[in-house]
């Protein structure tokens, strides 16, 4: 059967990669190619690059960061962070990844997404949500979805759009509370919830995780497909591979790691 | 020092097969084209592949490389990965159906949809990321890969092979599908054995390796 995923999550600015909370005190934290290697030995399922460099003079150096990552990791690597073109999705899949997550340029036009899924195929196609809630207390929930790193809303209802991205070609869903991201109190798990229930899509969970049983409650009380982390493995308070033996011992399906001895 | 050809007809992410074949070919040259004169004279073949069947179809017979892929599956050994394994058999439903290379008695069929709300676990579709394949018949490519091991998947479609004893591997998911299969000098894989860590490394090295016999 099919193990849930445990996807650490990357920011890189101009090469780097960094850490910050909501995009403030924003430290270098190593280099890409040793950061992922270190993942990739942990036994995590994929890497997600985000870019978060402001400027889009710094795209080679972007092209050039995932080409040195995919030269020396074998598992999927999904790039995102400005992604606004179908000639930026074939440099990002030429320089060596797997798939490409989209957020902004998706709600500028949703036929982005057909494009770029019926040109690359579904499977390399990621939409990112970033979503937060609207309602007031005692209303029912809804969320609305954010672009340009959270900072800016749109109206636009998040589960109806979600359903929308499914129908456009997205291949999978990374489903990001703004309220919760940077947090450390755990994913929106009733947004989670929302969205997973109603698309046929895999949903990577994404937001707010600070501890181990965040993990687990994405996948069970969540109903995700995949759970993504940022600090807890990048300020080493847990391995990738102490996080799977934890979500085992709880029930959760997971990849164990691979034997080294596989290594050629 | 032999060449091993690796068939590009624009469907997909060439990139992490080539460099996985590079690091596992020893002295062997990778050659990445579209041209069926340089791919004719490769001693090894590989038919990657993502996308849907029906442009994979058009493609391979637009830049003249289904007789190639044909006429080289006579010859040499050749390996067929994710759609390049589909293509293989003799015709998908995808894309209101499509006939395709026919190396393979059988058909491709997609996994049945997500069962509505309440009705159990939910499996989503496309089959996304780790699962076990199980080694249901011996097979040169197999060499040193233990049993159940993790490969990584992403596919909304499975073969479907005629004759059983063209299965050689088996995954779970909704129920039990082929994932591998082979015959004569043929294999070919649905998982990504690029995208799988050491497991999959060491299936694309015994396939360097390979003389094509069983």
């Amino acid at each position: 059967m099919l193990a849930k995923r445990v996807i650490p999550c990357l920011d890189i600015d101009r090469g780097r990669v960094v850490k910050g909370v909501k995009f403030e005190e924003i430290r270098d934290a190593g280099d890409p190619v040793e950061v992922a290697r270190r993942y990739d030995r942990q036994g995590a399922d994929e890497l997600v690059f985000l870019d978060i460099t402001a400027s889009s003079d710094d795209r080679p150096t972007l092209f050039q960061t995932v080409e040195a990552v995919a030269r020396e990791i074998y598992i999927p690597l999904t790039v995102g962070g400005g992604v606004r073109t179908s000639a930026d999705v074939r440099a990002l899949l030429k320089a060596g990844a797997d798939k490409v997550s989209i957020n902004t340029a998706a709600v500028h036009n949703p036929d982005f997404v057909t494009e770029a899924a019926s040109r690359y195929g579904v499977q390399c196609i990621v939409v990112a949500i970033d979503a937060k809630r609207v309602n007031k207390k005692k209303e029912p929930p809804r969320w609305e979805i954010f672009t340009h790193g959270g900072r800016k809303t749109t109206g636009i209802e998040a589960i109806g759009w979600a359903q929308l991205m499914v129908r456009k070609g997205a291949g999978e869903l990374l489903v990001t509370s703004m309220d919760r991201d940077g947090t450390k109190e755990g994913y929106d798990l009733e947004l989670l919830r929302a969205i997973g229930d109603s698309v046929p899509v895999p949903v990577i969970a994404s937001g707010g995780v600070g501890s181990l049983d965040h993990l687990v409650q994405g996948l069970q009380d969540g109903h995700a497909d995949a759970v993504l982390a940022a600090s807890i493995f990048h300020q080493g308070t847990y391995t990738v591979g102490e996080a799977k033996r934890f979500m085992a011992e709880r029930g959760v399906r997971v990849r164990e790691q691979a034997l080294p001895a596989f290594v050629i | 020092m032999a060449v091993i050809g690796v068939i590009d007809y624009g469907m997909g992410n060439l990139h992490s097969l080539g460099k996985s074949l590079e690091r596992v070919a020893g002295s062997d040259r990778i050659e990445i084209s579209f041209d069926p004169e340089k791919l004719i004279r490769c001693d090894k073949l590989v038919l990657p592949g993502v996308g849907g069947v029906l442009g994979c179809m058009n493609e391979l017979r637009r830049l003249e490389l289904n007789d190639l892929v044909i006429e080289a599956s006579q010859k040499v050994p050749m390996l067929g990965v994710c759609l390049g394994m589909q293509v293989m058999l003799e015709f998908s439903e995808e894309n209101g159906g499509v006939p395709a290379l026919g190396l393979f008695p059988g058909e491709v069929v997609r996994f049945p949809d997500p069962p509505k709300e309440g009705t159990g676990e939910r499996l989503k579709v496309p089959h996304m990321g780790w699962n076990r394949v199980r080694q249901v018949r011996p097979h040169p490519v197999w060499d040193g890969v233990p049993d159940d091991s993790w490969f990584y998947f992403v596919h909304s479609y499975h073969a479907r092979p005629k004759q059983p004893e063209h299965t050689i591997g088996t995954s779970e998911y909704v129920h039990d599908f082929t994932c591998a299969i082979a015959r004569d000098n043929l294999v070919a894989f649905q998982f990504h054995p690029e995208k799988s860590q050491g497991a999959g490394l060491r299936l694309l090295s015994n396939f360097a390796h390979w003389d094509g016999t069983v």
